[in-house]
């Protein structure tokens, strides 16, 4: 998995509640065997019209919006598990998610992916949108170390939780299997108890 | 010593070893597979260079991609054939039990798993799909899980999770004639909304779940997942212990007495505390029905749809060409589904067929009723419900998740509604443009029948 410390970037404004994965990732497209090309499809029904043409009202077609963040609506990521949703987006080319809420699979999804999900509160969620779609130009800051969210060249910034686990995992590159493939021993140890 | 909930008594039971600060071991019974989520954990594994640990504690079936016509012949389109190959290569290079199609036990993970006696109390299971919650009828801890995690399970049989808080969602009283437990579930997700449940677990409590079928309290346990929660459990008795019985993979003699004594002391202690309640009287349940684009979206049958100034509350209205407001019944239906892990359970082919029987399917409706497994499948041809459903000019199909997520050819019209005894609406979930409905196998029935939505209560009574 890479690593992720800090990141500066522009961000997306996706101004929707409830963001399902089949939104994300829509399930035709679910019959690959590999992780790679997903981003090709992400809110592939609301990029595209049913007849293959872009639509031009959709904010990821919108060319004053650029960045590796996306900024959504209340409960982003429900609905399936699908890890395709986080592949999809990661694919696309976006390291953070901010929202005000995270659907649970989603944001695990995410995390074992490399793939920040930020949740912030919903005044402060208000503000950065408001921001960016006044100023598709602003620049965020994401600092994982110090837990910040801000944007420059203001005041407007917020700390966010995430687990410690996570966070070093995040920032060390590691992923769980290599932590529970050091645990064997333990493991078998339950597994003989339990019988 | 402390009072422990249901939920409580199975996680700690399982646990391995906790992280200071952090997630816990959580150690799982068994694993459940399917074509779509697995494969790229099967290459994660080989990349690595890491062999399937217990690979005696996995069953997998082919359910997401099947066809539910001519399941005999070769599947035509190319990507569904080539991810349904790779699942047997996978299962058979690493000793994993397939039911593939066309197998007598073919069938939905939620639905074939259940009926073999895989899920039983106590258990801890998951599965790289977001219905596992269903197996949670049985007080087992059960939640869909993503394919890293299915990565994670294939290496250790383990899990970092942290602790869940917990809810408990009580119903009692007497429901009302045509409730089903598809209603109760609808309603209650009507009433607490998508995201009440994200990040606790979930125990439906009280003597309308004590009361129900173990095939009812699957369907209430499936859609846990739609009100946020990552799963729900009801607590095993004496109808969960009858229901395992006897089964495949069911403990036999000595063993399932043994076990059953250790089932006995999982409810919920009295006292124990919740981080989370809420309660609802069943009388105040009647047949649901939704009318946006999230499960949470619900109205009674016999209730307008409400105004909400929300942007994507008219959004959601919009996709469906609804007005606020308005009501549903009298809307012209072209399109019935009876399928899917939350509804193809013999029980809901009972009480379509019931309703069905020396009726007739309304001329400008397609109807689609999908078996969750080949043993439903047979059971319905068994106990005659094939020839009501044929004389009153339905198609039966041969068992997959179909319609639900339309992965395979059985898609939705752009525009066209379809009243679905499915989980979820979400916009273009049945295929492109299409409009879903959520309803109980009751009310698809009656659909079907008169080729608009009605009030079946006021038909019942």
């Amino acid at each position: 998995m890479e690593k992720f410390i800090t990141l500066q970037s522009k961000a997306i404004p996706l101004n929707i509640e409830n963001v399902d994965t089949d939104q994300i990732i829509p399930a035709r497209f679910l019959k690959a065997t590999d992780r790679k090309g997903f981003g090709d499809n992400v809110f592939r029904d609301w990029r595209y019209h049913k007849d293959g043409t872009v639509n031009t009202g959709f904010v990821l077609n919108d060319s004053k919006y650029s960045g590796s963040i996306l900024v959504a609506g209340d409960n982003f990521g429900c609905g399936s598990s699908r890890e395709h949703a986080a592949w999809a987006i990661t694919d696309y080319g976006f390291k953070v998610v901010v929202s005000s809420f995270f659907a649970d699979i989603f944001k695990g999804n995410a995390l074992n992916n490399g793939l920040l999900p930020i949740q912030v509160s919903k005044a402060f969620l208000s503000d950065l949108l408001q921001q960016i779609e006044s100023n598709p130009q602003t620049v965020l800051t994401v600092n994982l170390e110090n837990q910040t969210i801000s944007v420059n060249e203001s005041d407007l910034s917020e700390d966010f939780e995430i687990d410690a686990y996570k966070k070093t995992c995040l920032i060390n590159g590691y992923d769980d299997i290599d932590y529970l493939l050091s645990k064997k021993t333990e493991i078998e140890a339950f597994e003989k108890q339990s019988v | 010593m402390s009072k422990k909930t249901l939920f409580d008594k199975v996680w700690d039971a399982h646990v391995v070893d906790s992280i200071e600060n952090g997630p816990q071991i959580l150690y799982i019974d068994k694993h459940l597979i399917h074509e779509v989520t697995s494969p790229q954990a099967f290459n994660e594994l080989e990349d690595r260079g890491i062999p399937v640990y217990r690979p005696n504690q996995i069953v997998a079936t082919a359910d997401h991609n099947t066809p539910t016509l001519n399941q005999d012949q070769p599947i035509k389109d190319d990507l569904s054939r080539q991810q349904l190959e790779q699942l047997s290569i996978n299962c058979k290079k690493n000793d994993i039990t397939l039911y593939e199609l066309g197998h007598q036990y073919n069938g939905i993970v939620h639905v074939m798993a259940p009926e073999l006696g895989v899920t039983q109390p106590g258990m801890t299971m998951v599965c790289g799909d977001s219905h596992t919650s269903t197996h949670g009828a049985f007080g087992t801890i059960a939640f869909g899980i993503g394919t890293s995690q299915v990565a994670q399970v294939f290496a250790s049989q383990c899990l970092l999770l942290k602790k869940p808080k917990s809810l408990r969602v009580s119903v009692n009283g007497k429901l009302k004639n045509g409730v089903l437990p598809k209603d109760v579930i609808l309603f209650i997700i009507s009433k607490l909304g998508t995201n009440s449940g994200t990040g606790y677990f979930c125990e439906y409590a009280g003597n309308v779940f004590e009361e129900m079928s173990m095939e009812g309290r699957m369907t209430v346990c499936n859609m846990s997942i739609e009100m946020g929660a990552r799963g729900g459990m009801i607590a095993p008795d004496q109808t969960t212990f009858d229901y395992v019985k006897g089964r495949k993979f069911a403990p036999e003699g000595e063993d399932f007495e043994k076990k059953v004594a250790y089932w006995k002391t999982l409810p919920t202690d009295d006292g124990a505390k919740f981080d989370l309640e809420y309660s609802f009287n069943a009388e105040d349940i009647e047949p649901m029905i939704t009318y946006g684009t999230n499960p949470g979206m619900g109205i009674k049958i016999s209730e307008n749809i409400p105004v909400d100034e929300n942007p994507s509350f008219k959004k959601s209205l919009a996709y469906m060409d609804f007005e606020a407001g308005e009501s549903l019944i009298n809307k012209p239906i072209n399109y019935v589904f009876i399928g899917s892990c939350t509804n193809s359970r013999i029980e809901d082919f009972r009480v379509a067929a019931n309703y069905i029987k020396g009726k007739k399917k309304a001329d400008n409706v397609t109807a689609w009723l999908v078996p969750g497994s080949k043993q439903v499948e047979a059971q319905i041809i068994e106990e005659g419900l094939k020839t009501v459903f044929e004389e009153a000019g339905f198609e039966l199909r041969q068992p997959g998740c179909s319609a639900c997520l339309a992965m395979n050819d059985d898609k939705i019209p752009q525009g066209e509604y379809c009243v679905s005894t499915s989980n979820r609406n979400f916009e273009g979930r049945q295929g492109q443009g299409s409009r879903t409905i959520l309803a109980s196998p009751l009310v698809a029935a009656a659909t079907a029948v008169e080729g608009k939505i009605i009030d079946i209560s006021k038909q019942l009574n």
